[in-house]
């Protein structure tokens, strides 16, 4: 996950529900990413926490009684790193190359209480179905060249993979609603 | 009501069973279709979807809410009344087509006309020319038995417009097609929206409801989701070409 851009997104976002430690703030992510978690290094969070406090977007207080260490120190949202947060969640850019931002965004909106994360998922249906829409019209014509049709054919099939894969979070996470799951809980 | 809202419901409520078996079907719906729209409703089976298109098109009766059809509510009309209503104005397309297979192609597509009281000879030509525009011209003498399931469905969109309705409703209409045969059909839509026919296609196949102007997501009986899906070309929903 190195170099991934979303990654201080997440970590901002997992810092909304309360102030938390590195070190839970990693064990959180590697919950919720499952066997794709492990391959994340310990170092990278603290890395990442620095430069958001860098950016002014989170604070962090030592603390009492402990050695003044990045993994014991607790970190907490400033307002502009809030508001950042806001702006993640609300954000429907749609595809990434890595499914991983969204799954963490549903599993941040739910664990913090920031957004319903089925409202999350219903705006990102609205983008997907709006490109399936004009890929789908563009393949549709018969005048286009059956070569570039070819192209506009795999962005049709992965758009309907993406939507497929839209319901069965739209499935987990009403059922989630439904039966009060938490983030690390 | 304004003359260009072709189908409105209100509070619209269907149930079966009581007690513990008590389903809500569709649930205190509210919906207004504009003329010239293109509405797809999407969500999983059993989210109530076909009982909402059945109830709008006046094939099934609400347990509550009011339903309008072309300006005339339905609910509470007569049964010889909204068959004749149904007739003028709607086209159904269903998944299983529901061809009459005694009869040829265009014996079928024809039927409907006669029934209305049309002469057989402009009646013929209206079923020819609708087979035409399917792109089934050249099996017209066929029966149901000798086309394919694409070629079946396109005959039941042909019958379907020949009352020249002032809405399709489609009932999962690609449900039973291979990919190719779904082509043929999401073209057919596609063509049929660009006319300006005004269409409410219930689905779960993400293909038709991209064909749409308009998606409602579909749970519980319930409206989850409504979006306009605007083009990213920004020049409009009449625009792509």
């Amino acid at each position: 996950m190195k170099g991934v851009p979303w990654v201080q997104d997440v970590v901002l976002a997992m810092l909304a529900k309360e102030p938390t430690h590195g070190y839970e703030l990693r064990s959180r992510m590697r919950d919720a990413l499952g066997p794709l978690g492990e391959a994340m290094n310990a170092g990278q969070i603290y890395v990442t926490l620095g430069r958001l406090a860098k950016a002014g977007l989170v604070t962090s207080e030592r603390a009492e009684g402990l050695p003044d260490r990045p993994d014991r120190r607790v970190y907490a949202l400033t307002p502009a790193g809030q508001q950042r947060v806001g702006a993640w969640l609300t954000e429907v850019s749609w595809p990434k190359p890595d499914l991983s931002e969204f799954h963490l965004k549903l599993v941040a909106a739910a664990a913090a209480r920031l957004a319903d994360p089925v409202a999350l998922v219903d705006a990102q249906r609205r983008e997907v179905l709006r490109r399936l829409r004009d890929a789908q019209r563009a393949a549709l014509d018969r005048s286009v060249d059956p070569v570039a049709a070819l192209l506009l054919e795999g962005v049709v099939l992965r758009l309907r993979a993406d939507l497929e894969w839209l319901e069965a979070c739209e499935r987990m996470w009403t059922e989630c609603d439904r039966t009060g799951w938490k983030a690390g809980a | 009501m304004t003359g260009s809202t072709i189908l409105r419901a209100r509070g619209l409520t269907r149930r079966y069973g009581w007690d513990s078996g008590l389903v809500r079907a569709v649930d205190d719906v509210d919906l207004d279709v504009p003329a010239g729209q293109a509405l797809a409703v999407m969500g999983p089976s059993g989210c109530g979807k076909s009982t909402l298109l059945h109830l709008l098109g006046g094939l099934q009766r609400p347990t509550g809410g009011q339903v309008w059809l072309a300006g005339h509510r339905i609910d509470t009309m007569s049964e010889r009344a909204l068959a004749r209503l149904r007739r003028d104005t709607v086209g159904f397309v269903f998944q299983a087509f529901h061809l009459m297979d005694e009869l040829t192609a265009v014996e079928n597509v024809e039927l409907a006309a006669l029934l209305a009281g049309q002469s057989p000879r402009r009646a013929r030509r209206r079923a020819l020319h609708l087979l035409d525009r399917v792109g089934l011209a050249d099996r017209a003498t066929h029966l149901p038995s000798a086309l394919s399931g694409g070629q079946r469905q396109r005959v039941a969109i042909a019958r379907a417009l020949s009352n020249e309705p002032l809405v399709v409703l489609a009932d999962e209409p690609t449900g039973n097609l291979d990919s190719a045969a779904t082509l043929d059909v999401l073209r057919l839509f596609e063509e049929l929206r660009t006319a300006g026919q005004t269409l409410v296609m219930v689905t779960h196949d993400a293909r038709i409801a991209a064909v749409a102007d308009r998606v409602i997501a579909m749970r519980d009986g319930a409206f989850a989701d409504d979006s306009q899906l605007v083009s990213a070309t920004g020049t409009g929903h009449r625009g792509w070409r």
